[in-house]
């Protein structure tokens, strides 16, 4: 074994597959190549939000030399239940929303399944539906847990005696509009049987888990299930478990014998996969003279579908970001014909950090007080709700060095007082914070001739680099360059990865990765007769025993923006993030997932929202001429920077996850700042231009 | 996809077969046919029938071939000399693979982005006469507040289409029945009962080429296009101006809004408000008014009314 002194953890490492996607020879769910046979999926999808499928149609005349199968509830094959209702396809007369998945046609090319999709007749009997969250709607209920498993309220001291006493008060309302994911792949899935194990090349974030889940489906065990997921265009969430496009394409293959696609068309991303839910939050804050909050309660309002019970944990970041004795936070949900929201990128933290953040900005005004300052003067010594200590906390270092590189020292904090021509410019600050977790996972590592290495783990690469990090976390535990790493992922017969999501994936799938290197090179420094050409590790014992609580990234947002006085117009002159995020393992991905939660936030700022028209109950934007995210003409000056932070309470690479606080507060950065520029507060997602001209 | 014929159009008098269209840079009827709200039968490709120059006319200005590229013609030196406002209107549009592929007469007979005629499975009088608007009560934020109807308040999507309004334009149409020539300001319908004809050209009809007649004071006129984002978005208002003031006073002006109508809107109005009169902007914002009377705005595009007159405002401040 050769040694190498230096680390290859830290190093900005180009992406392995990089090349290969540049040319073109990296392949997606929907290219491999697997057989002659081949058939095509379509999904005819409701045309109402709620009602009863009571029969399909199908002109004997059309595509009749094409069509292989025309599969709906009333000829579909049985599946096992499902935990993930949405993945009960084809399985009930029930119609829950508009676009949901009524009947699949399966043919022997692409073009003859849509069309005789187009041609189906859907016999269905149409109920009245309700679209519509409100916070005065009759059903709206507090769940009992939100996502993952937090309590959906929390509630310590007396608030409500703390408002009553207070100097200072707070107490606004933000809402933000449903999002959807849009990742640049749509969903999309290959599906062949070989005997009777199933074979899927799929687009999602977790492999193993699909396996498991269609598997159960089908009743088959996940070891009968192959999931190969190669290179993933983007998640953000909506991949994160399997999607009816998985089921569906798995059944067609199994009713015709043949291997079928089904890859989704972007229309139907707005409505199959998941979408972030609408929230409508109000936050109230009150504080003493000098700024030290004496109280902080926010509560959250947002729907689910009928079909089950997803409970978004948007008020959650509110528990540990600011000391204060008297605490309050809730969630009530409404179950509304609409599709079930699902994950999307900082769920959570993403809309919650919009509403608690502007309403620090608020209270900063209210008290005269640098927004920045009235941070620090909150900053707690302990984690506020569980009293647990933090693992590590730089929050007040993100904001006082951002504030130094940004040059917020000699902002006039008055708005509306500096203008540009037709420009009023403004800047802005906001906090940033996501959880540091870690989810068990198996690694295997095996020594190959002439000093190479073979790491194996079920992980995904959704375009963040994690295949690269990967293989340098493991070059460093073996202690050898990582030209001699051959990283082996996205499969699910591989060792048992974890999901990639909740920022979770390197901590996780590295643990393991640092286990299984190490234990070989244990075993092969020993002399004895042990010595082994492979080493396996699994995390699950490690992890179990850790403390969750207490841990976090940390980070800051500073926004300079020009407003249009003539127009309204929004433009972003400026996004600088600083980030307290544990030891950073490749500063060239970092970046990118950094710039990219932030590009994100500026889109869910300015841009992003899904368009409700509650008569048609449905969403009428929905593709990305009409679901505007950022352009790239919208970005001029964007950076971040990071701390070196050191923790060594989190996993063996002391690494936070970096995947989604980019997205939470950047937001709030750029809200705050057209407050500044303008004067105008927007409480009301995106921060249109037809919001803000009625008022400049 | 419906499945479709294609071929190569013969002439310019060649003419259309029932259920037949002509294609030029396909960057929106091809979108179109795979949303299956254009179904046509037969495409008749017109693009390579020689109608790509951009001619000088005897009397002074261009002669613009029907087929000539929305890039090209931005950058064609005598356009950006002489009609700044054109190539601007240009620039501002799509992107620069689609103005690649965009023809001057594709983007003319460009159809509208309202959500629902987009949606195939949605209730529109444009795509499915008399199947309702749902838009009159739903999604029209970015719709029509001049000369819409109760059954169609659909705006026409082109920025070049307003410059080319401003500039009195004349469309030269080859057809069955021989040739004729339309005015831009007349080529587009008000959606009125039959909002499933976006123009007054018939079946079979075929734009040749756009005239653009000399206009001295054009070298001072701008295109100023309000959007979501900073770049591949449709107008939510735009404004075509020029404008020729001597010693303070208003000897002439064009002015067109964009997005806020089922055409390019000519504001004659306002023109004919500001002629004579000094060139301030008190004046601007009398003429933008004048046009603006006849605004009939929704629940949410009431916004639209005061970006307009603002627009109008700043940019003929800015030419004055």
């Amino acid at each position: 074994m050769t040694t190498t002194t230096e680390r290859a953890v830290g190093q900005p490492i180009e992406r392995i597959e990089g090349p290969d996607k540049v040319r073109g020879a990296a392949r997606y769910a929907a290219e491999y190549q697997v057989g002659d046979d081949l058939a095509y999926a379509w999904v005819a999808q409701s045309p109402v939000a709620s009602g009863t499928l009571n029969g399909v149609t199908v002109d004997p005349l059309v595509e009749a030399d094409d069509v292989l199968a025309v599969l709906w509830h009333g000829n579909a094959p049985r599946l096992a239940e499902a935990d993930d209702p949405e993945l009960a396809v084809l399985q009930s007369e029930r119609i829950s929303y508009r676009g949901q998945a009524l009947a699949l046609v399966v043919a022997r090319t692409f073009e003859a399944a849509r069309r005789a999709a187009a041609t189906l007749q859907l016999d269905i009997a149409e109920d009245p539906h309700d679209t519509v969250l409100r916070t005065d709607h009759p059903e709206l209920y507090a769940p009992e847990k939100v996502n993952p498993a937090f309590p959906a309220a929390t509630s310590s001291g007396d608030v409500d005696a703390a408002f009553e006493a207070a100097p200072v008060t707070v107490d606004v309302t933000y809402s933000t509009p449903a999002l959807h994911n849009s990742p640049m792949e749509p969903h999309a899935t290959t599906a062949l049987w070989a005997g009777d194990d199933l074979v899927l090349y799929d687009s999602n974030q977790h492999p193993p888990g699909i396996a498991a889940t269609v598997g159960a489906l089908f009743d088959l065990p996940p070891e009968r299930v192959h999931v190969i997921t190669e290179h993933v265009g983007g998640g953000f969430g909506s991949k994160g478990t399997a999607r009816p496009n998985a089921v569906l394409a798995a059944m067609a293959a199994k009713v015709t014998g043949r291997p079928v696609r089904l890859a989704l068309p972007r229309q139907a991303l707005f409505s199959m996969v998941g979408h972030r839910t609408p929230t409508i939050q109000r936050v109230r804050l009150a504080a003493a003279e000098d700024g030290r909050l004496t109280a902080i309660d926010h509560e959250v309002v947002e729907h689910s579908s009928r079909l089950f019970e997803f409970a978004e944990q948007t008020a959650v970041a509110t528990r540990h970001m600011y000391a204060a004795p008297n605490r309050r936070t809730g969630h009530q949900l409404v179950r509304l014909d609409m599709p079930t929201p699902r994950w999307m990128r900082a769920p959570g933290e993403a809309p919650g950090m919009v509403a608690l953040e502007c309403a620090m900005d608020e209270l900063a005004v209210a008290l005269s007080l640098d927004p920045i300052e009235l941070r620090v003067r909150n900053e707690p010594s302990v984690e506020p709700e569980s009293g647990v200590p933090f693992s590590s906390r730089h929050y007040v270092e993100c904001l006082r060095r951002g504030a130094d590189r940004f040059g917020w020292h000699d902002r006039d904090p008055r708005p509306r007082q500096r203008r540009e021509g037709d420009w009023w410019i403004g800047t802005g600050v906001a906090g940033a914070t996501y959880p540091t977790m870690a989810q068990p996972s198996t690694a295997r590592v095996r020594r190959l001739a002439a000093d190479s290495y073979e790491v194996s783990i079920a992980a995904a690469d959704l375009g963040t680099g994690a295949r690269t990090i990967l293989t340098q976390i493991a070059a460093d535990a073996l202690e050898v360059p990582v030209s001699q790493v051959r990283m082996r992922i996205g499969d699910s017969t591989l060792p048992k990865a974890s999901v990639a999501g909740g920022s979770s994936g390197s901590a996780s799938w590295g643990w393991a990765v640092t286990g299984a290197c190490r234990a070989l090179r244990s075993s092969s420094s020993s002399s004895s007769s042990s010595s082994s050409d492979e080493a396996t590790f699994d995390s699950s014992e490690l992890i179990e025993k850790q403390e969750k609580d207490g841990k976090h990234a940390f980070g800051a947002h500073f926004a300079e923006v020009r407003v249009d006085a003539v127009t309204g117009e929004v433009r972003v002159s400026r996004l600088f993030g600083m980030f307290a995020a544990g030891k950073i393992l490749n500063p060239r991905t970092a970046r990118s997932q950094f710039l990219g939660g932030m590009i994100m936030g500026m889109g869910m700022a300015l841009h992003e929202e899904s368009v409700l028209d509650p008569a048609m109950g449905t969403w009428v934007n929905h593709d990305l001429a009409e679901y505007h995210i950022p352009a790239h003409a919208d970005i001029e000056s964007i950076e971040a920077e990071w701390l070196d932070e050191q923790d060594d309470q989190l996993n063996p690479m002391g690494s936070k996850g970096i995947g989604e606080i980019g997205i939470v507060g950047s937001p709030a950065a750029i809200l705050n700042a057209i407050w500044h520029a303008t004067g105008v507060r927007i409480r009301d997602l995106p921060a249109r231009l037809d919001k803000i001209l009625p008022h400049i | 996809m419906k499945t479709f014929t294609y071929r190569t159009a013969a002439g310019v008098a060649d003419g259309l077969e029932p259920g037949a269209t002509f294609l030029g840079g396909g960057t929106n009827l091809v979108d179109l046919m795979k949303l299956g709200v254009a179904t046509p039968d037969v495409l008749v490709d017109v693009t390579r029938l020689g109608l790509d120059d951009v001619a000088e006319l005897p009397g002074g200005g261009l002669r613009i071939g029907a087929g000539v590229r929305n890039s090209d013609l931005a950058a064609d030196p005598r356009v950006r000399g002489q009609y700044p406002v054109l190539s601007q209107a240009l620039l501002a549009g799509a992107s620069g693979q689609l103005r690649n592929m965009a023809t001057t007469a594709g983007n003319l007979l460009q159809r509208t982005r309202c959500r629902y005629f987009m949606d195939a499975t949605m209730p529109c009088n444009k795509h499915d006469p008399g199947s309702g608007c749902p838009a009159v009560s739903g999604d029209h934020r970015n719709l029509a507040i001049l000369g819409a109807s109760p059954s169609c308040i659909a705006t026409h999507p082109s920025d070049m289409a307003v410059a080319l309004a401003a500039l009195d334009a004349v469309v030269r149409i080859s057809g069955p029945t021989g040739e004729r020539t339309v005015p831009v300001t007349e080529l587009h319908r008000l959606p009125g009962d039959t909002p499933e004809r976006d123009t007054v050209l018939e079946h079979g009809e075929l734009i040749t080429a756009v005239d653009l007649p000399p206009l001295e004071f054009a070298t001072r006129s701008t295109y100023r296009k309000v959007r979501d984002r900073a770049s591949y978005a449709f107008a939510v208002g735009s404004v075509a101006a020029a404008l020729q003031v001597t010693d303070g006073t208003v000897r002439d002006v064009r002015l067109a809004f964009g997005a806020v109508a089922h055409k390019p809107w000519r504001a004659s109005q306002a023109e004919e408000a500001l002629r004579g009169r000094p060139a301030t902007r008190e004046s601007f914002l009398a003429a933008a008014d004048a046009e603006l009377g006849a605004a009939r705005p929704l629940r949410d595009n009431t916004f639209k009314v005061a970006l307009i007159r603002n627009l109008v405002a700043s940019v003929l401040e800015g030419l004055s």
